[in-house]
């Protein structure tokens, strides 16, 4: 097993590492090289009940070979050489391998593997010396290597190991590795032979979610002889359960975000184009297509890892002088006939689509991610994938950047006199048609942007806006029509719904059941969440 | 005989009425008394194409009636067109008996594909013809009634009313994709043998069904030139060109607009059921948002308004297609993208509107 060899290394690493520092700093006199070499040559002819008091042995000897030695052993690296005879240890394959002398550590060149004899180990004196290894790790200055001796031996308690823990507690300044500690002593102590003992052990590991820790609580709760204990094993489970359970909402509740926020990048576009200006774009889904298709044309030529930040932009000016084009040439002779600009619109998103088709291919095209948004990330005990967690932040700058530009740049000012009033904004001398071309240019650009996004979640293809058309639509609706942050509000929420509704329902059911629950609640509140007040709204 | 005067003055209708008459007659004779060699000769696949076209003209008819006169866009008639279908195929689906893949006397090979033990109790029924002609009215009837009520009632309309229909035929197209719904999932209900005891594939079975296509288009066109030509008809248009001063006149402007879209899903759900059994598949595709919006489409394109125009533009608009998927299939989606671009600007009222304004003109 991969990891098990990994672990192995890492711990070959480590005890190399101990080593530099037990020579430096240790105070206390090391053992002599002589009683090292006494103890190993018993090794070759002990059993394995005699090779574990030897092991025992030599871990209070306190020499600063031990711990490679022991590793050494482990690994079945560990030789008895006949000619001159002597201990050493070997590394590399082959029939030559190197070996070094096992006490002194020094270098020995090559060897035929005929001459050394393997002194073996099996699966139980592996754990212990796993279990020993660590002991010896918890003197290290280094707290990294403390916790690491520390977590080993959560792997593999051992009632007997638990001394040198029990010991370094005392000492430990580190509250992390100390809490830690107190995990590993009562983890051990639910093998002791004193019920109250168990009992309180089991008491202090409620709630802690390792399987090591869960799997014996799980045992004893169910076959220990003494009631107390068991009872105290129960509770201490159904404190793990809950904390796993909060864990479990706090995961639902981070995919529904991630939903939520692709909802409102998706959704966030329209509501300037179809809040701010009422107008009704069904080619909006395929402006955000034109985005992620512009994401992957950038990937052809730049290195992935370079080229979102390029691609946004670049997607933003694309999707914005498409929908500039498309208000100028359909959309502005429509104004005031809005289920006109509905078929309009939607004919131009069918161009659009079969344009795709026709010039990249009807299959799908693959986006790749970034190195730095694969990968998972933990935040607190949650594990979260990176490129969702990226995505939603995405969504919050992209939410920011366009509040402020509505809110304090002097298009955005603009936009929202003629959206209120636009015989009133023309006398106060502002270019309607201008503003309408470029709000709805920002519009589609943001959709444009959203698509970058989407790139990042989903296939690349010409039906990528047709699968987000009626969502985005629900959720400026719902949200109520010309307010931007009742289209947050929705997204979220929308998106929380629906990854809460799953795991009870499934993912298409869950869907529907939103979509009802849109319809009906449409029915009953027709302005939505966050209705517009005063005259403008009833136009 | 005299013509009632609501049809004496509407020419165009007469005009359809006639072509409709003559293709009834002419096309059974043309397909099942030509010898195949003729040149004259109407293959089955023809007759078919024909009786599809037939029944997109009805359920551009419907929708029509809505959006020409009432000025509600519903953008999920598909959804009515493919549940009077589903109904109407579940019957076919019980008349398979024993001869499926399986060989099931009660359940469709789906169910026992799936390993259902028995048939669902919404099936139940479905293998009376009457039972399942009934529910071709109700079901879509009764959804466009509830949903039209609740939306109405609170002035839910414009683009509003259009979003939520989309998102209702969406739902819809979702849910009947699941298997779990019982209604065969993906693939639909398929592999029909017979209908009324008749095999379904027999040059006559289609000859029948495209005659039965045309009856149901020539009533459902008049049903809907009756209803507009009444006081209540006259309301319709009252409420499309100003809903807020039709109610303050007194009228109960969401029963009206609930009971003529109720009337109107109806007929769409007629036509879906006349469909089925001539292409020989229904499934969750039918119910495709662009499957509605394109019935929106053939409408724009032949005039609404108009009722005429709308099977005008239906047929064209088909023809159009079959034609074009089969000669550039490349091409279709733009064609059909520039149609809708090119109506709205440049032909708000349709062919029949370019034609009235011709006659203007000349007269």
């Amino acid at each position: 097993m991969p990891s098990r060899t990994l672990i192995r290394a890492g711990f070959l690493t480590l005890a190399l590492a101990l080593l530099a520092l037990f020579g430096a700093s240790l105070a206390r006199a090391a053992a002599d090289d002589e009683e090292v070499r006494a103890t190993l040559a018993q090794l070759r002819d002990a059993d394995f009940d005699g090779k574990t008091e030897l092991i025992e042995k030599l871990v209070t000897l306190n020499h600063s070979r031990v711990a490679a030695i022991l590793q050494a052993l482990s690994d079945s690296r560990l030789y008895f050489q006949e000619d001159p005879e002597r201990i050493v240890i070997g590394s590399g394959d082959g029939a030559e391998i190197a070996i070094e002398d096992a006490v002194s550590g020094e270098a020995l060149g090559q060897a035929g593997k005929r001459g050394l004899d393997r002194i073996t180990a099996n699966n139980r004196l592996r754990s212990l010396i796993e279990n020993r290894l660590a002991g010896l790790g918890l003197a290290s200055a280094d707290p990294q290597q403390r916790k690491a001796a520390v977590e080993a031996f959560l792997r593999n308690p051992d009632p007997v190991g638990a001394a040198p823990l029990r010991a370094r507690l005392e000492v430990e300044t580190d509250t992390g590795i100390k809490e830690l500690l107190a995990l590993a002593l009562a983890l051990a102590d639910l093998a002791s032979d004193d019920a109250t003992v168990r009992a309180k052990a089991a008491t202090a590991l409620g709630g802690q979610m390792q399987t090591e820790i869960r799997g014996p609580l799980t045992r004893m709760a169910a076959e220990d002889s003494d009631p107390a204990a068991r009872e105290a094993a129960r509770i201490a489970l159904t404190r793990t359960e809950f904390r796993l359970q909060m864990l479990g909402w706090a995961e639902t509740l981070f995919f529904g975000l991630s939903l939520g926020s692709v909802l409102i990048l998706a959704a966030i576009g329209l509501a300037v184009t179809f809040g701010v200006m009422g107008v009704i774009n069904m080619a909006h889904g395929e402006l955000m297509m034109l985005g992620a298709y512009t994401t992957w044309l950038v990937q052809q030529w730049l290195p992935v890892n370079w080229s979102l930040p390029v691609a946004v932009p670049l997607a933003f000016l694309v999707a914005a002088l498409v929908g500039i084009a498309i208000e100028r040439g359909i959309i502005r002779f429509l104004y005031g006939r809005p289920l006109e600009t509905l078929l309009a619109t939607f004919g131009v998103s069918l161009i659009l689509q079969q344009a795709v088709r026709s010039i990249f291919s009807p299959l799908n095209r693959s986006v790749a991610s970034p190195d730095w948004m694969s990968g998972t990330i933990l935040l607190g005990p949650l594990e979260v994938t990176l490129n969702r967690l990226v995505i939603v932040g995405f969504c919050i700058a992209v939410f920011a950047v366009l509040w402020l530009a509505l809110q304090r740049t002097r298009l955005g000012l603009e936009v929202r006199a003629v959206a209120q009033n636009r015989a009133m904004a023309r006398a106060m001398g502002v270019r309607s048609a201008r503003v309408d071309a470029l709000t709805f240019g920002l519009g589609s650009g943001i959709a444009g942007v959203a698509g970058v996004a989407l790139s990042q979640l989903t296939n690349v293809g010409p039906n990528l806006g047709q699968s987000y058309i009626v969502d985005s639509f629900m959720v400026v609706v719902f949200g109520g029509v010309g307010n931007l942050w009742g289209t947050l509000v929705a997204g979220l929420s929308l998106g929380v719904a629906n990854k809460l509704l799953e795991p009870w329902s499934g993912a298409v059911l869950a869907k529907i059941l939103v979509l009802v629950f849109l319809i009906l609640f449409i029915q009953k509140r027709p302005r939505g969440l966050f209705p517009q007040r005063g005259r403008a709204a009833e136009v | 005989m005299r013509l009632p005067p609501w049809l004496l003055s509407d020419r165009a209708g007469l005009v359809l009425l006639a072509v409709l008459a003559l293709i009834g007659v002419g096309v059974p004779i043309l397909n099942l008394w030509v010898p195949p060699d003729h040149p004259l000769h109407l293959t089955a696949y023809t007759v078919t194409l024909l009786g599809k076209y037939l029944c997109y003209a009805l359920l551009a008819v419907a929708v029509d009636l809505v959006w020409g006169y009432m000025g509600i866009l519903s953008l999920g008639h598909a959804a009515f067109f493919g549940l009077g279908g589903y109904c109407f195929g579940m019957y076919l689906m019980r008349q398979i008996g024993t001869r499926g893949v399986y060989g099931d006397p009660m359940l469709p090979d789906f169910m026992v594909f799936l390993n259902w033990q028995e048939l669902p109790w919404y099936w139940h029924g479905f293998d009376l013809f009457w039972f399942a002609a009934l529910m071709v009215l109700v079901v879509p009837g009764l959804l466009a009634f509830v949903f039209g009520w609740f939306a109405f009632r609170s002035r839910v309309s414009g683009v509003y009313l259009s979003i939520i229909t989309q998102a209702l035929t969406y739902a819809l197209m979702l849910a009947f994709f699941r298997n779990e719904m019982g209604f065969g999932g993906n693939n639909g209900l398929t592999d029909f043998k017979d209908v009324l005891g008749y095999p379904i594939h027999a040059d006559g079975t289609r000859v029948v069904l495209f005659v039965l296509s045309a009856l149901a288009l020539a009533g459902g066109y008049l049903a809907c030139r009756w209803l507009v030509s009444t006081r209540m008809g006259r309301v319709l248009v009252a409420i499309r060109d100003s809903e807020d001063r039709a109610r303050f006149l007194g009228y109960r402007v969401e029963r009206v607009k609930a009971l003529v879209f109720t009337f109107s899903a109806m007929l769409a759900g007629v036509a879906g059921a006349l469909y089925v059994p001539q292409v020989g598949i229904i499934n969750p595709g039918e119910f495709a948002p662009l499957n509605s919006i394109e019935a929106v489409i053939w409408v724009a394109v032949g005039g609404r308004g108009t009722l005429v125009g709308a099977v005008v533009g239906a047929v064209l608009v088909n023809y159009a297609k079959s034609w074009l998927t089969g000669a550039l299939p490349e091409v279709w989606l733009f064609a059909l993208g520039g149609l809708f671009v090119a109506v709205t600007l440049l032909l708000p009222h349709g062919l029949i509107g370019l034609l009235r304004r011709r006659r203007e003109a000349t007269a």
